[in-house]
């Protein structure tokens, strides 16, 4: 693209970098400061004598005869079995995607392709389940979960999920699909397809940017929940962030809180792998809602 | 579509939607107006050698009997939602009668746990969202300013705060601003106050909460400015600049009513998801400080003794606080589809 008329004076010029190159380090430092720290003792990396410490690890030097350690990752993994929460993690994201997007794109084709007066209605009604705080629902599954002795284990962590995400993937699908003309699969029915059969035939072989984008989101939905895993999950089947979040009430002992600190980090990673390979999807499915409006 | 056809591509998602988000609003509410049974009461004549004692015991019989009768518990009505954890008429009043001014009656709100709740929770949505929205919008001129090459990079980066669990995020920033991390110890060196914590001062901890609200979301409007940018019409920015357009007035005039209805939507879904706040008040430990209307749910529903009903007298009136919120929108929409029919 052509920015002819957007050429920039030289003051202008050094402001706009300055100011990007400042956002780049707000938005990035955090996690850069947190992996260094993370194989850091806690005195380092919550040092009062000196910040320095933390970078350069004076007390890890002393304590590990080494400016790093890995006694952060080694308590978590090993000591506190933070394997089996990550293992949790990917179990329920995995089941999740894959039942939220097969649902949600049954639904979402068909919302996409009905005009009736009670499409519309659904779709609002699913703005407003969007809007709505997932724990303000968390208080209404207890007393039946608990009746039904369901209470704690995946599968109904994985069932609620799945429906609190609902809205989300069937808004976003739902635009995804009116991208896709509407010919292609009327053409189809005129040819003798039922409907099932162009959904099937004409629409999965060209669907699949929205679905992956939509997957991507379900997944991070997942992932990142921190109210339903919290409530709803037994101390066993505890996903990563509600475990780094009993990490933290655990009573004090020292090197708790590196373990911690450690956790975090190893939550972080996938996310950081998820963002440098799926970038552009995600760019446009955040702006694939936006620009219908 | 045909409507047999609708409903049975709708069925799956409508049935998940329908028992796991309608019926728990149903199940929600009607706890909120029942409370479990208390235990029941019997008077025991207990005699030894030195005289008859009235003991009271409970009557676990006749307790688990009424529990079988009524299983929804006892009926309270409303009275959950006025007791003192929630909306507190009674204290109102007393505090309304009681004060001479606006400040003082304020101050006892500020008491109530119900009112601090909200007031953090409505100071943090208004705060955020034009922040958000502000930041956002200068973020996307700055970068779509760069050159091409290293835009792809700052994007990267840009995504990390959005992408990242809340909580996960929270407890990154937490760390760092702890009166031991490296930005709390700048703080204190700054302002040469030693003594300076954020669990000690509750401004500072308000600050940092939105501060981390603005640095969460900011990526999110940042994103969905930059691809309305790309769409920008060029002969109208060029038609300005012939004009004589200076380069802020061109901002002013031409891009940003380009961006307006974006900005409707990222407010839209910044008041959805900042009314919801919960995971930073957890990671920076802050409940002494600043409680949300999630955070007072999740605290009665935790623990040992998990407070069912008012838990969902709480959610009741967080979601009737949501709807509240989302009504412009609402009748926005239903006027716009009503014209396009």
């Amino acid at each position: 693209m052509s920015y002819r008329v957007l050429k920039q004076p030289i003051g202008l010029k050094i402001t706009i970098y300055l100011f990007a190159t400042i956002w780049v380090i707000i938005a990035a430092f955090p996690f850069l400061w947190t992996a260094w720290g993370s194989f850091k003792v806690e005195l380092d990396f919550f040092s009062i004598a000196d910040w320095t410490y933390a970078i350069t690890g004076e007390r890890t030097k002393i304590e590990h005869n080494s400016a790093f350690t890995s006694a952060g990752y080694k308590g978590a993994w090993i000591k506190e079995s933070f394997y089996k929460n990550v293992f949790n993690t990917f179990i329920i994201c995995f089941f999740v995607v894959c039942t939220s997007l097969t649902i949600g794109t049954l639904g979402g084709y068909a919302l996409s392709r009905s005009n009736y007066r009670y499409t519309f209605i659904l779709l609002i009604t699913a703005l407003i389940f969007r809007a709505m705080p997932p724990i303000t629902l968390v208080a209404g599954y207890m007393l039946p979960f608990f009746h039904w002795n369901v209470w704690g284990i995946m599968p109904t962590t994985i069932i609620v999920l799945v429906a609190i995400n609902q809205p989300f993937t069937l808004w976003m699908l739902h635009s995804f699909f009116q991208n896709i003309p509407k010919e292609l699969d009327e053409s189809a029915k005129v040819d003798g397809c039922t409907q099932f059969q162009a959904f099937r035939h004409v629409i999965i072989p060209v669907m699949w940017p929205g679905v992956i984008t939509t997957g991507l989101f379900s997944f991070l939905l997942a992932y990142n929940d921190f109210a339903v895993t919290a409530m709803l999950l037994s101390e066993d089947n505890r996903t990563m962030v509600p475990q780094v979040a009993a990490f933290l009430g655990t009573t004090y002992t020292e090197g708790n809180i590196m373990f911690a600190v450690a956790s975090v980090v190893s939550a972080t990673i996938p996310l950081f792998i998820l963002v440098m390979f799926f970038q552009r999807q995600i760019v446009s499915g955040l702006t694939a809602g936006a620009v219908k409006g | 579509m045909k409507h047999r056809v609708f409903f049975w591509f709708f069925l799956p998602t409508g049935l998940a939607m329908f028992f796991f988000i309608a019926m728990p609003i149903i199940s929600v509410v009607s706890q909120s107006i029942f409370t479990p049974h208390e235990a029941v009461l019997k008077t025991v004549k207990n005699c030894d050698p030195f005289g008859c004692k009235e003991v009271i015991s409970i009557d676990h019989e006749a307790t688990e009997n009424l529990r079988q009768e009524q299983p929804f518990g006892r009926f309270v009505g409303l009275g959950i939602y006025f007791d003192r954890g929630h909306l507190a008429i009674n204290e109102i009043a007393g505090a309304w009668s009681m004060s001479d001014s606006w400040t003082v009656f304020f101050s006892k709100l500020g008491n109530l746990p119900f009112y601090r709740a909200m007031t953090f929770t409505l100071t943090f949505t208004f705060v955020v969202t034009p922040m958000v929205i502000g930041l956002g919008l200068l973020i996307a001129l700055t970068v779509n300013a760069l050159h091409a090459k290293i835009r792809g990079l700052v994007i990267f980066f840009s995504l990390l705060p959005f992408v990242i669990t809340p909580l996960i995020g929270a407890l990154v920033l937490f760390w760092m601003i702890d009166s031991r991390g490296i930005l709390g110890g700048a703080l204190q060196w700054l302002l040469s106050d030693p003594n300076l914590s954020l669990k000690a001062s509750t401004g500072l901890m308000w600050t940092s909460l939105i501060i981390y609200g603005i640095w969460h979301a900011a990526p999110f409007a940042f994103v969905i400015f930059y691809a309305g940018l790309q769409t920008l019409p060029m002969d109208q920015i060029e038609a300005a600049e012939i004009d004589g357009a200076t380069r802020l007035q061109r901002i002013r005039y031409v891009v940003i009513p380009h961006l307006m209805p974006l900005v409707t939507f990222v407010a839209l879904i910044q008041l959805m998801d900042n009314f919801r706040v919960f995971e930073p008040i957890v990671g920076f430990n802050a409940a002494a400080h600043a409680t949300s209307l999630s955070w007072f749910i999740y605290n009665d529903l935790g623990g040992e003794t998990r407070q069912l009903s008012s838990a969902s007298a709480s959610s009741v009136l967080t979601i009737v606080g949501v709807a509240i919120l989302l009504i412009p929108v609402l009748l926005r929409t239903w006027r716009d589809f009503k014209s396009k029919v």
